[in-house]
Order: structure tokens, then sequence, then C-alpha cells
């Protein structure tokens, strides 16, 4: 039996990169094909549709977005009408502050927690892949849903800007002109920048996810916590507090928009999102390693 | 069943053990939030440590320096925070004029309305300059910002926020805009440099003690500090302190501290500062298809320009203040201490309660802002800042200064 073991242990170790990319596949696949993810995605299509056609409205007649031609609503809603590019970035604004952490913390907080609720914890691990590397898949799985998630608002932003309103040269918000192909590549860059804003709270997600058995209860709970924080971050009694708060340097994604690009938040940013994955991420290692699985 | 009794007693024991190790686990997490907070704490302390160690130079050869700055191009990132002790000045703006700056009828690329944010609060803002001809000024804001560009003798102001520009055609305001911008350039300056220090020095003779106090590194440059303090007793100004970058005599950093102390009143300083040639690209500006554009007629531009620039400043506007009405002004004291005495032409003074043309609400909202005092010269309202005090009697003259309440009563009770 033990020799059988060590088999068994040997022969997982021995193949190892191309089995760790084997159950990231079948992981992804599980986490992509879900009718929840595909529901998820599809909300997060929508909205660029939405924003897009009530601007097209609103300013059909020649007027210009928003009452009084004012400041107000989201960012660069404004300059959605000159150039089609433009709802790129304002869908990513409208979507960063709750819809796109939002399924991320379903898809979290469903991860681990998800498995044990339907009972197939336990078959996970059978497969000799071991506790660490199945939480490393399973983080990974889910920062490959944040990039997705939010490709799919930019790509869905960009088909209806381009459709709907005209593109060409970029004004940037520093009031410098970049060429479209330069401007496309900001938005892509843009793109990586909220996706990879979205690891810290994943690893938040995925470590509520190993502290409960249930996942409705990881997800509540993860999601629960988002909307705890943003308000925390939107008291201006707390400000000592703000700067490290995961939300916090959340916009400072529209600082690639300026002319030249201005990094300090942005890598205040990242720096943040990698804290909060070291941290929680080993807790959540800390917490999977030692539980007992008992379903 | 003795195989499965040893077998329990085994599991107990090893039951601890590896709780033991389990519980050493969450070791790893809690040693990553606790590195990651030592270095949070600690870098910035090991980064102030250490002021640069310059040859020593005297108060004289270090305005010389400034003066001869011969500095033209420079980009870099200002970090500026005002603390005047007004409350908030923008939730005030707009809980008068719900709508915001753009409501106002004006264009929110307006430099006026723009720069008078400016007073309140933490701003990063980005300058960057190429000779006498060509200076931007952005204020970055949250997912926006606010540029003002000036190119020759055009002047673009962009609202990125509201998508709105302002232009102005005039080359006075342009050159305004960059002496006031920060830039340096000591352009009209009728004497030598030597003789400028001299002029300044003697000038702030009496009244004023100017001194280099040690070194300082702003923007990752070595810098002299030179101190300005008023040697006379009853300023609100502590002191003032400016960093000069120490290779090329440009201003890097401006501290001015209130002589009650606290939080500074104006912390200005560059953040960032690249003294090579700045893109030529940042001092064009074509407005978008679809912006709106407000253009300013130009004596209009000029004016507003000029008082917004000021704003720059902050404080400039409100000490100068005093000089700009000779008619019904006078001066009393000197140096710092002086205090402007302005008669309002009316003789009136703040709207009271009887005469009816102000609301209960604003008349409340009036007494609140200021306290009430008494003295030889009757009654008046102290309306306090940080910096700037006034002093509005009942019978209409204004008392104004960056002198502390008592002194603007005295200066009050010996007027009368």
């Amino acid at each position: 039996m033990s020799q059988a073991e060590t088999a068994v242990a040997g022969a997982g170790r021995a193949p190892s990169p191309l089995w760790t990319f084997g159950i990231l596949r079948s992981e992804l696949t599980t986490t992509l094909r879900r009718w929840r993810t595909l529901a998820l995605l599809g909300v997060l299509a929508a909205v660029p549709v939405l924003i897009g056609i009530a601007v097209r409205i609103e300013t059909g007649d020649g007027s210009s977005p928003g009452p009084g031609g004012g400041g107000g609503g989201p960012a660069f809603l404004s300059q959605v009408t000159n150039n089609g590019l433009f709802l790129v970035f304002a869908a990513l604004a409208v979507t960063l502050p709750v819809f796109l952490p939002m399924a991320v913390g379903v898809v979290a907080g469903d991860s681990v927690a998800g498995e044990a609720n339907a009972g197939t914890l336990r078959y996970l691990l059978v497969a000799p892949a071991g506790r660490t590397r199945l939480l490393l898949t399973k983080y990974a799985s889910v920062l490959v849903f944040c990039l997705v998630a939010t490709l799919v608002v930019a790509l869905s932003a960009l088909a209806v800007g381009a459709l709907l309103f005209p593109v060409g040269e970029v004004t940037t918000i520093s009031g410098t002109r970049i060429g479209f192909g330069e401007g496309l590549l900001r938005a892509g860059l843009i793109a990586v920048v909220v996706a990879a804003s979205l690891i810290g709270f994943a690893a938040v997600g995925l470590f509520v996810s190993t502290l409960t058995g249930s996942g409705i209860a990881a997800m509540a709970a993860t999601v629960g916590l988002l909307i705890t924080v943003q308000i925390v971050d939107g008291i201006p009694q707390l400000s000592a507090v703000h700067p490290y708060l995961f939300p916090h340097y959340w916009m400072s994604y529209a600082d690639l928009l300026r002319d030249p690009v201005h990094w300090d938040e942005v890598v205040k940013n990242l720096g943040l999102q990698g804290l909060y994955a070291a941290v929680f991420g080993s807790a959540a290692w800390a917490r999977f390693t030692a539980k007992d699985i008992t379903a | 069943m003795a195989p499965n009794d040893s077998a329990g007693t085994d599991g107990g024991t090893r039951g601890t053990a590896a709780g033991r190790r389990k519980a050493a686990r969450y070791i790893v997490p809690v040693a990553v939030a606790g590195v990651a907070a030592a270095t949070i704490g600690l870098v910035p302390a090991l980064a102030n440590s250490g002021d640069p160690d310059l040859p020593k130079i005297s108060a004289q050869e270090l305005i010389e320096k400034i003066a001869a700055s011969d500095t033209e191009q420079l980009s870099g990132t200002v970090k500026i925070s005002t603390d005047f002790g007004i409350p908030s000045l923008g939730g005030l703006a707009e809980s008068f004029a719900p709508g915001g700056a753009g409501g106002k009828g004006g264009s929110s690329a307006d430099p006026q309305e723009r720069m008078t944010e400016l007073a309140s609060g933490t701003h990063t803002l980005r300058v960057a300059a190429d000779g006498p001809d060509k200076q931007r000024l952005s204020i970055l804001d949250n997912a926006s910002e606010y540029s003002l560009i000036h190119n020759g003798d055009q002047v673009w102001a962009y609202d990125s926020k509201s998508d709105q520009a302002y232009h102005a055609t005039e080359d006075r305001v342009g050159k305004d805009a960059g002496k006031k911008s920060g830039h340096p350039v000591p352009e009209g300056v009728p004497t030598t440099p030597q003789a400028l220090a001299e002029q300044v020095l003697k000038a702030a003779g009496p009244t004023t003690s100017v001194t280099v106090d040690g070194t300082a590194q702003v923007a990752g440059r070595d810098a002299y500090k030179l101190v300005v303090k008023p040697k006379q007793s009853g300023s609100t100004i502590g002191s003032v302190t400016v960093a000069v970058d120490a290779e090329n005599g440009v201003p890097l950093k401006f501290t001015l501290l209130a002589s009650s102390g606290g939080k500074a009143v104006v912390d200005a300083g560059f953040t960032r500062v690249d003294f090579s040639k700045p893109d030529a690209s940042s001092f064009t500006f074509t407005p978008p298809k679809g912006t709106e554009v407000t253009e300013a007629d130009d004596a209009k531009a000029q004016h507003k320009a000029d008082k917004s620039l000021d704003g720059l400043i902050p404080g400039a506007e409100e000490l100068g203040a005093g000089g700009q009405d000779a008619k019904d002004t006078k001066v009393i004291g000197e140096g710092w201490n002086a205090i402007a005495e302005i008669t309002t032409p009316g003789g009136t003074g703040l709207p009271s309660k009887e005469s009816g043309d102000v609301p209960a609400e604003a008349q409340q909202f009036l007494d609140a802002l200021g306290d009430k005092v008494t003295g030889k010269f009757g009654s008046g309202t102290v309306f306090k800042t940080r910096l700037v005090n006034a002093l509005m009697t009942d019978d209409g003259k204004v008392y104004v200064g960056a002198v502390t309440k008592d002194a603007l009563v005295r200066a009050a009770n010996n007027a009368s």
C-alpha cells in the first residue's frame, strides 16, 4: 500500500509541468463553460451596449452628453461622442467599481467552496496533484477569468463604439493627440491593468472560499466584503486607511491615458494587488492545505 | 482491538503535532503582511534620512544662484497641498451653485474657475516648459485632467472631464503664464544676478531674516533651503522655505508655515523633475472634433488668465489685494505686518438683519463664519483663515492682512 502510494505520488510529480497544464485546462473549461459564468459575461458585455446606445440617443440631435454639458456622470463619458474608443474606457470605468469585481467574486468564492458544496472536492484531491497545486490552479483559473471578463467588456465596448461613433486619432486627457493605433495599444494595456487590478480581490475571494464548505456563503461573503471595502473607501474621515484598501487605486488606469503616462498610481495599484495576492494567497494556502476535507 | 487502540493513541499524538504544523502554516501570511507593513513604514523613513552634503553657501550667494539660473527647459510633477483653514472651498461652491462649474453659464474649461480649486486640498500638477514661449500646466484629477497650454501667442485650456476647451490669443497672457507657473526664467530682470540679490536682501533688511538653513533632497535632487522669516511678531506667517536646486538654482519646493504652527499652509514641490527638453507635442493642442470651444475676447482673456494665474501662488492674490485699489485703501504698518484698510464706498459694513436685503439664512451663515469683536473702533466681525485675517467693522471699514486677530483689532483701534 505504501509502495503504491509513493509510486502514485512519484508518477504525479514526474510529468509535472504538463500535468499542471492539464488540470488548469480542465479547470478553465469547467469554469468558463458554466451557465453561471456565461451569464455573468453576458451581463458584462451588455453594459457597453447599454451605455453606447444611451449616449447615442442622447446626443443624436447634436447636443452634448449629460445634462448641461457638465462633467457629471462616469469618467470619459463626455468624450465618447468624439471617439468611439473612449467607450472602452467609459465602460471599464462603469463596470470596474461593481460589476467586474462582483463577477470575479462569484467565480473566486465558488472556486473551492463550490467544489466542497457539490461533494467533488475530495475527488479532485484523489488525483495526485497535491493541494498546493490544486489551489494554484484554482487561483490561476480565477485570474484568467479576470482577464476574460475585462476583455469581454473592452471588446464589446470597442465594437459598439466603432459602430455608433466615429473613430480616429485619439485626444488623450492631457489634450495631446496620439494615433488610433497607439490608442488601441493603450486600450489593450488598460484592459490588462484593469484585469490586474482584480488580482488582489481574487485572492481574497479564494481565501474566503477555503474557509467555508458552502459556495453560496463564500460568494455572498466575498461580494459583501467588496461592498464594505468600497464604502470604507468612500468615507473621507477614514482617509488614513484608504491607501491600503484594494479598490483604492482601481481608477488609476485612467493615468495611462495621460501624455506622458503618469505611472505613480498605476505602480502603487499593482504593488498593492501583489501584496494582497501574497497575503491572502498564502492564507488560503495555509487554510486549504491544513483543512479536513469532509465533502 | 489492540491495534486499533494503539492507532487511536498514535493518532492523538500525531494529531497535536500535525495541528502545530497546521498552525505554523499561518505564519506565512502573517509574515508576509508583517514584512509589507515594515517596508511601508521604514522605507520613507530611510529615504528621508541623510540630507545631502553640500558646500556651505550664504543667503546672498543662493539668491544670486536663483537669479542667474538660465534653465529654460524642464518638465516634472508637482504636488501642492494647501490648507488655509477654509472649510473645503469646492464643496462650498458646489452647494451654492448646484450643477458645478460647468453649470455656471461659462465653460468649465475657463481657467479662472479651475484655478481656484488649487486653494484647498492636495493636487498633483504637471508642468513643462521649453523657453519663454512654450509652457503647459496640467492639474491631474481623478480620471480626468485640466490642461493649460501656452504655445507662442496661443493659449488653450482643455478640460477632459467635460470635454470643453477654452481658447485665447494674446501674447502677454502667455508671458505671464510662463512666469507664474513656477517657471523660473528671470526675463526682464534689469540688473545682474548679484545686484538683484543685494537688492532683495536690502529690501528684506529690517523686517525679514533671510538665511540658508541646511540642505534637502527634493525630487531626487540636492537642494539648499532658503528660509525667509518675519522678524516682527504679529504676523500669521511663520516662515517661508524655498528649496533651491544646488546645481542650477531652480526653486524646487516652496513651503509656507503659519506662525500658529501645525500643517504647512502651502506646500508645493516637485516630486519629479527633469531638465531635458520636453517633447514638442506636449505644447500643441488641437481641439478634438465635437469639443465645445469657448473663445475668449482678448481683453477679457488677459484679465482672467492674469487673475487665475495669481491663484497659482495662493495667498498672493489676497496679500496683494490691498495695494490694487489705491482709491479707498490705506496701508497701515510695513513689511509682514502691513494691514490694508479699505473703506467700502457705500459706507455700510456687513449687511445686517435690519437692511433686509439679505435672507435670514445667509445672515446666519455670515455670522457663523466670523467672530464678533468689539473695541475702541466700535464693533465688527473678524473672518479668520490660517493666513489672512480680515476685520469688517460695522461702520463699513475692512482691515485685511496676514496678521493675527489681535493685530487687526489694534490697527483698527489706532485708526479710529
